[in-house]
Order: C-alpha cells, then structure tokens, then sequence
C-alpha cells in the first residue's frame, strides 16, 4: 500500500485498502473557519428543529477553530458572524481556538502547521478547499463541505473513496531563482485544473528531500487548484523536526510500501525548472515568466496560505532588501509567530524601508474579501493560488499568479519580472 | 430535504468549462448564512452589470429558461473553493439537476446534501443537450433521461439516489443507526473515538 492507503486503511481499522474502496474512517482533526463555521451552525440549528440533538460534539479536543476569511472584521455581518463562532466554541467546549486580537491567529491552513495542529498519519478534514495543503506534514488532509463538517463534529467519523495515486517525482535541487510555487504552477498548467480529480498527488523524489517543509505545503496547497482530494509527502525527519520546534511530540511516521502502487507517476527535472506565473483566468494557463515579461502591473500581493509562510517572506526580503518597490506592494503574513519571526528577523524593516504595506493575517484580498482587493481593469502579481474573473476584487480585474521571488522582484519593477533579471 | 421528484424542464445551456464557485457565488455573499435566498446571487457577476442591470447576453437572464430546473454545463463544474453556498445558491434559484461530463469533488459531494442531482454524463451527450430547446425528463427513480426525441440512462450511486428520493440527509440517518453503532463501538477492537 502506499501512504494514503495505509492510513485510511488504519483510519478505518482494516489491514488493507484499495483505491475504490469505500471506507468508513475515524477522523483525527477537524478545522471551521469563520465562513465554514457559521455554515455549520446553521446546519446544527437545522437538525435541532428536526429534534436530533446537537448537545455534544464527538470530541471537542480534537476540533479548532480558525479565523481568517473576514478579519479582522471587514464590516458588521463578518463581525456578527465572529460573534457567532465564538458563541459556538465556548458552548461546546472548544478550547483551540485561534483569534484575532488575542494573540497567535492566522489563515487555518497556516495556523496548522505553525501550531502543529495536524500529525503525521492523522486523517484531518477541514471546512475548506486548501485543506490538502497540511498532507506535506504526512496527513491524509482534505476540504469538506458545511454538511460534512457538521456531520464529522456529531460522528468523528465520514466515508471516503479511497482515490488512486498519481507520483510526482521531482528530481534534483531547485536553483536558487526558483520557489516550489513555479512547480506547482507548472504541474497545474500541464495536468489541467481537473487533471488532478479525486486523486491523491503525492510528491516524492530528491527533489522533495531538499525541500523545506514549508516548501512542501505550498505544492500541496495548490494541490486543489488540479482538483485533487488530497496533496501528500511521505514524512522524514525535517517534518519530525519542523514539528518537534512548534512542540509536538509522539510521532507515527506512516510510509508507503517499497513495492506501492501508484495509478500514474511523472517525472520533473526540479533542477531545470524556470520561474513560472498563471496568467489569467486559471491556474492552469501559465508560461515561463520570462515570456510575460512586458506585463504591466499595478499591484503586488504577497499574502495567503500558499505564499505568506515565513520562507515566502524572507524570499521577498532577499529580493526588496535596500530597493523601493514601483507599484502598491503589500506583504500580509499567514500568522502571527510568521509576524513576530519578521519583526525578530529584520524582515519587517526591509519591507517598510521598500515602501511596502504590511498588513494583519488574513485571507483578505486572496479571496477578494477585503484589504486590497483590485479595481476594475488592475492587473496584479500574486502569491495566491486561484485568478478566476473577480477573485481578488472586480471581475474586470486580472491577477497573474508567481512566487514570492518573482511577486517581490515584479513590485521593484512595475513589470512581471524573473528574478535573474533584476 | 424535500424527496427528489420526477423533473420535466427545458434545460439552460451554460457552455463553459471549469465553471468555479466564485462564479457561482461571488465572494462577497459568502457572509451571509442563510441557506434561503442565495439564488439572487447565482453567477453574478454574469448575470449584473456594474449598475447591478442584467446583462442581456447571458443566458441566466433570457427569458426563455425563467423556468427551468436543469442546467448543462461543460467539464469539471463546481471547480475552486469549497463553498457550500454555491449549491444553496443553484437549488433557491431552482436549479435541480445538474448535467455536466464532470464535476469538481466537493462541489458533487456538496449537492447530495441539499436535494440537488448532479449527473454524469458523456461528453458528446452533453453536447447535444447544450443544443436541446424541447422539455427534457428527468427520472432518477428509473435513472433515465428523455429528451423530443431519445432515452439515455445514467449512473449514479444507490445510496446517493436513496437519500435524493427519500429526501434523507447523512446526519439524520445515521442518527437512526445510534444504538447499533453504539454497540459496534463496544465490540471494536479499535481504539473508540465516541
């Protein structure tokens, strides 16, 4: 079996699955944010009226809470709505708990990994589509519905098609012009946004060794961008260790099988890779950044569970370090601990000495909630994952999706610009 | 949920691919809970100008599919985040029936809770659908679909079209399983999570 088999096969207390297999597992974790949340409320006070008690959660200590999309709260219906989810935790009993203004908070998908919320071999669902991005912790991770939140609070149990497996083998170092972002774009790009459906991406290969963990995430993150269920990387010691610092303990690093299976595998050369963007309106229509480098921009955003992690800052710090940026530029990192980090490391000050806005955690203008989002007919530079029409602001508005490199280096020059030619 | 009935309608022709929930429902609607009243919100920004006037090359605001309960669409339907509301918002416009070649995962997963029927089917049937301007039968008791002038079946999971029929949802029904599963959880040998 290879990983994601093993684990749901110990999720569902069975000696073996099989892609296609339909299993009724035990969940370990499961996240809401404040708009899953209080779509999940709204499914319990649906079930009270059909007198079916919502008194008790499965397992409170196994739920946490996130708060990301619409804080700090863009205007008075989020700022109910935050209310409201606050209500809910305190009612059941929910201890982990991570909001705004009271110390570390952050975008779920970060807070999971930087809180060590989600271990190696848990099955951990969350109420949002970048759930897949925590599977580079070695977890089966993947988004649900309200519906399925809900249910998984009352059951601590949900089905899952065991999906097939498509292997990415990454070989060789990335240069050092090159982020996992341009990977992940390329592989979109060359799979589709669907060339990914009801599959497991798994990533492996020498390739994956180098990387960082935090590199890891953001391939799994766009994971979603190709329709996959779930984005994985089987766990070794620099997730033993990135966990062991934010202070987890016990470990069961579940493997693959030597002899796994998987549905289909591809081959990338990492170390040839060239920086990459997705030009609008899809994750999938990319090209080297180099062939659109005569785009002119008027913002860049660096911010978002793909590419405001701390590596993605000290990316955009190396590229800003003693220059001015030419257009808007604002850097919104994923958490508070990222926040502090910056601050401690002397990035904060790069940044505000750049020109650059530095904004709270949050969603924000990722998903075209608020803080920055884009007039009609801006055309901005991103570390996001999604540039549908009107994702980031107006539908008008065009959003070219690049790594933190290449975002920092395009603010320096009001173009879409390859860092090597800076 | 309402049990799914027998549904005749002329069928809106949406010939796009990857249509993503943010066209669905636009972001800025995501605050809002309540599961009613999401259909004013369905493809917005496709269906309203700046001034929030319709935009008449849309096929949403023909007056021709006022009424109608199907739609068909290209490959991949549902696609990008999440959302639960892009489902709330299909069905309270009065969208039952969903046909496209293929659907985005969670979204497929997202309809069954709400009473909507997403169905599979090839791509060249599709197609034609896209150009059929006659009422159209949809009958998920027998899986079929009839449209002027030919019959097709269709797939779809027993226990899905159970729930759909019946007008179940996974929460409830579990729930009448409680003493059972009870039991199991005292009987396994694995670890209890209850």
């Amino acid at each position: 079996m290879n990983i994601v088999e093993k684990i749901l096969a110990r999720g569902a207390g069975k000696s073996s699955v099989a892609p296609d297999d339909v299993v009724f597992a035990k969940v370990d974790k499961v996240m809401m944010h404040d708009v899953s949340g209080p779509g999940v409320i709204k499914v319990f006070d649906k079930l009270k009226k059909q007198g079916i008690s919502v008194d008790k959660l499965w397992d409170s200590s196994k739920v946490w809470v996130a708060e990301d999309h619409f804080v700090p709260s863009a205007e008075k219906v989020s700022a109910e709505n935050i209310v409201k989810l606050s209500k809910f935790t305190k009612q059941y009993g929910i201890e982990k708990h991570f909001k705004y203004g009271m110390g570390q908070y952050g975008i779920c998908h970060t807070i999971s990994h930087e809180e060590a919320m989600v271990m190696p071999g848990d099955i951990y669902v969350g109420g949002d589509s970048h759930t897949n991005t925590t599977g580079a912790l070695g977890a089966f991770a993947c988004g649900l519905g309200h519906t399925d939140i809900a249910y998984v609070l009352l059951n601590g149990q949900i089905w899952f098609k065991v999906p097939e497996t498509y292997y990415f083998k990454l070989n060789g170092k990335l240069p050092d012009h090159v982020m996992a972002k341009d990977l992940i774009l390329k592989i979109v790009g060359d799979i589709g946004t669907d060339g990914g459906a009801y599959q497991t991406m798994q990533f492996g290969g020498s390739g994956v060794d180098e990387m960082s963990v935090e590199s890891r995430l953001t391939l799994c993150n766009m994971t979603t961008e190709a329709g996959a269920k779930n984005g994985i990387v089987e766990p070794d010691q620099k997730v033993v260790d990135y966990l062991t610092q934010r202070g987890a303990t016990n470990f069961n690093l579940i493997k693959g099988d030597e002899d796994a299976e998987y549905a289909k595998v591809f081959e990338y050369e990492s170390s040839e890779m060239e920086p990459t963007v997705a030009k609008p309106f899809s994750p999938e229509n990319t090209c080297v950044v180099r062939e659109a480098s005569s785009v002119e921009l008027d913002k860049s955003y660096i911010g978002s569970c793909t590419g405001a992690k701390y590596e993605d800052l000290e990316a955009a710090a190396r590229i800003l370090k003693g220059r001015k940026v030419k257009i808007r530029t604002e850097i919104l990192p994923a958490a508070i601990s990222i926040y502090q980090r910056a601050m401690e490391n002397g990035l904060l000050k790069i940044f505000l000495d750049a020109g650059v806005t530095v904004g709270p955690p949050t969603c924000g203008a990722c998903c075209g909630a608020h803080m920055g989002v884009l007039a009609k007919d801006e055309v901005c530079i991103s570390t996001t994952n999604r540039n549908f029409p009107g994702r980031m602001g107006h539908v008008e508005s065009q959003t070219y999706l690049a790594s933190p490199l290449v975002a920092a280096a395009s603010a320096v020059t009001g173009k879409i610009t390859d860092p090597r030619d800076l | 949920m309402d049990s799914f009935k027998k549904i005749t309608s002329i069928v809106t022709p949406l010939d796009k691919v990857n249509v993503d929930t943010d066209q669905i429902v636009p972001k800025q609607f995501l605050k809002l809970v309540q599961k009613s009243g999401f259909g004013k919100f369905l493809f917005f920004n496709w269906r309203y100008d700046e001034q929030e006037n319709k935009k008449s090359d849309f096929v949403l605001n023909n007056p021709k599919y006022e009424n109608s309960q199907i739609l068909v669409a290209g490959d991949n339907f549902g696609c990008g985040s999440s959302r639960e509301h892009a489902v709330w918002a299909l069905l309270d416009y009065g969208f039952v029936v969903i046909i496209a070649p293929s659907f985005a995962d969670i979204f497929f997963s997202n309809c069954f809770k709400n009473g909507v029927l997403p169905i599979i089917l090839d791509q060249k049937i599709v197609e034609k659908l896209l150009q059929e301007t006659g009422m159209i039968e949809v009958d998920l008791k027998n899986q079929i679909i009839k449209t002027s002038s030919s019959k097709m079946s269709f797939e779809i999971d027993s226990y899905q079209k159970k729930i759909l029929l019946e007008g179940l949802d996974d929460i409830a029904i579990t729930f009448e399983y409680e003493n059972k599963i009870l039991d199991f959880e005292k009987q396994s040998k694995i670890p209890s999570v209850l």
